[in-house]
């Protein structure tokens, strides 16, 4: 019987704790059209579509489970998010150990510097993808302003 | 920046070649459980699942138009049927030259045999009766034999699990493979075995089988996920239960 009043505080904990709302929310805005890129020495050095990132956004769309949801796999330095991975690298200081182009490389496609990476491309280009839900064909996770906003927060992070 | 590079090359040829190494002794969902967890799924009061269980027995015992049950066949409370065989799902079909899953065996007892009210493949009432069944083989070591006419089939699921998914992009191994231990958000990554299912999953609030199972994934990965009981699925299924051959049958597991 114990175990019966223990149970609505699992579920919830477990629903906080949820993996299952992590990746399979609100698609980004899709109004921007796809922008090809271009790799050189690992890096792409033209902001795509020519866009300008903002830091303060980049920073909401990296901790934001939904969007960029960088922290299932990274430390940031963002202390109102308590709950972060340990798949990937802490990227605290990461603005002052790579150039911006290189950030931008890995916010793209990071399989370009480890083709086995469990860390997804936010901006393959969507004819690589396989049996992408029918709702979201066509569409990258992150669209390119989102991209260099998130690129301008990784530079920003001295 | 060439220095960068160099590294970035390096690290990259070190991690495939350590992760192209990685051998892997299956470790049950179970073993990553918090204790507190453990215990419920251990009670057969507190573990959820089994509602699933009672209800999959109620099934069992039920006439169809055949005039006959399950229960006609296979013995009182399933009595008569082998455990063992049991976690040897799937089999290889001479019939239908292709592999059966243990609830694609169910349904053909009980759609062409006891003439029972028709269940499709991803129906509550068949995936309760495997539930049922499949908690009548409790503890018993899976068994999966993948030679033969059923190594293609291995070889397909095999496959799927290191494809790539959706527009995250990522495979089913390298979460599940290469990570397992490691925490994604807070939760444990486990090596997304098959023995606790059909099982109870907390983040759903309801007893799923593999196939739903692997649908939660898919969706997590925004892929379109493949319809229950499809090809596809069945060849998962295949080569997932054979990867967890040592196991122990835990159904109904309590899961993330
Ligand atoms: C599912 C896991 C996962 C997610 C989600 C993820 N990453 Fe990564 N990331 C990794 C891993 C693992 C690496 C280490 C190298 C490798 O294996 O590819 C990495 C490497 C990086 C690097 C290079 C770090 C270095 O020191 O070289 C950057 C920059 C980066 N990620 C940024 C991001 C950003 C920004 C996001 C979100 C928009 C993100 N990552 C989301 C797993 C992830
Ligand atoms: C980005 C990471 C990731 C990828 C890729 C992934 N999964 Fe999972 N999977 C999880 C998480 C998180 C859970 C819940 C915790 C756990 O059991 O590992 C889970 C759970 C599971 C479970 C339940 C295991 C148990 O004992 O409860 C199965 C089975 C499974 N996954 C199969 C798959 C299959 C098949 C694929 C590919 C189609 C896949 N996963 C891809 C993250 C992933």
């Amino acid at each position: 019987m114990q175990q019966m009043h223990q149970l609505p505080i699992f579920i919830l904990l477990i629903t906080l704790l949820s993996f299952s709302s992590t990746f399979a929310e609100e698609p980004a805005s899709a109004d921007l059209p796809y922008f090809d890129w271009k790799v050189e020495d690992f890096t792409i050095k033209q902001p795509l579509g020519g866009l300008s990132g903002n830091a303060k956004r980049g920073e909401a769309i990296a901790g934001n489970q939904s969007r960029g949801n960088c922290l299932a796999c990274h430390l940031l330095p963002i202390p109102e998010e308590p709950f972060f991975g340990n798949l990937g690298p802490p990227l605290t200081g990461i603005g002052s150990r790579q150039p911006i182009a290189m950030l931008r490389l890995h916010v793209v496609d990071q399989a370009r510097f480890n083709p086995e990476t469990v860390m997804p491309g936010y901006y393959r280009r969507p004819e690589q993808l396989n049996r992408v839900a029918l709702s979201l064909k066509g569409k990258t996770w992150l669209n390119a302003q989102e991209i260099e906003d998130v690129v301008a927060y990784l530079a920003s992070l001295k | 920046m060439k220095k960068l590079i160099i590294t970035h090359c390096f690290t990259s040829a070190l991690l495939l070649l350590l992760t192209s190494a990685y051998a892997q002794t299956p470790k049950s969902g179970y073993d990553y459980l918090l204790p507190e967890m453990k215990e419920m799924q251990d009670d057969d009061f507190g573990n959820p699942g089994m509602m699933a269980v009672d209800a999959g027995e109620i099934q069992f015992s039920t006439t169809g138009k055949n005039g006959r049950s399950c229960a006609s066949c296979h013995g009182d409370g399933a009595s008569k049927l082998d455990t063992k065989h049991i976690a040897r799902y799937p089999v290889y079909s001479t019939e239908l030259k292709k592999p059966v899953t243990l609830r694609g065996q169910i349904l053909i007892c009980q759609n062409e045999r006891i003439g029972g009210t028709p269940m499709k493949y991803a129906s509550q009432e068949a995936l309760q009766l495997e539930a049922f069944v499949r908690r009548l083989a409790l503890g018993e070591t899976i068994d999966v034999d993948v030679s033969g006419d059923m190594s293609p089939y291995y070889d397909a699921g095999k496959k799927l699990f290191r494809t790539r998914w959706g527009q995250v992009d990522i495979a089913c191994h390298q979460c599940h493979v290469y990570h397992a231990g490691r925490t994604f958000r807070g939760q444990i990554l486990t090596q997304g075995q098959s023995n606790g299912f059909p099982g109870y999953r907390y983040t759903a609030g309801k007893v799923v089988g593999t196939h739903e199972r692997i649908t939660g994934c898919l969706n997590n990965l925004r892929a379109e996920p493949y319809p229950i009981g499809s090809d596809e699925y069945i060849n998962f299924e295949v080569n997932m239960n054979a990867r967890g051959n040592g196991l122990k049958i835990d159904t109904p597991g309590i899961r993330y």
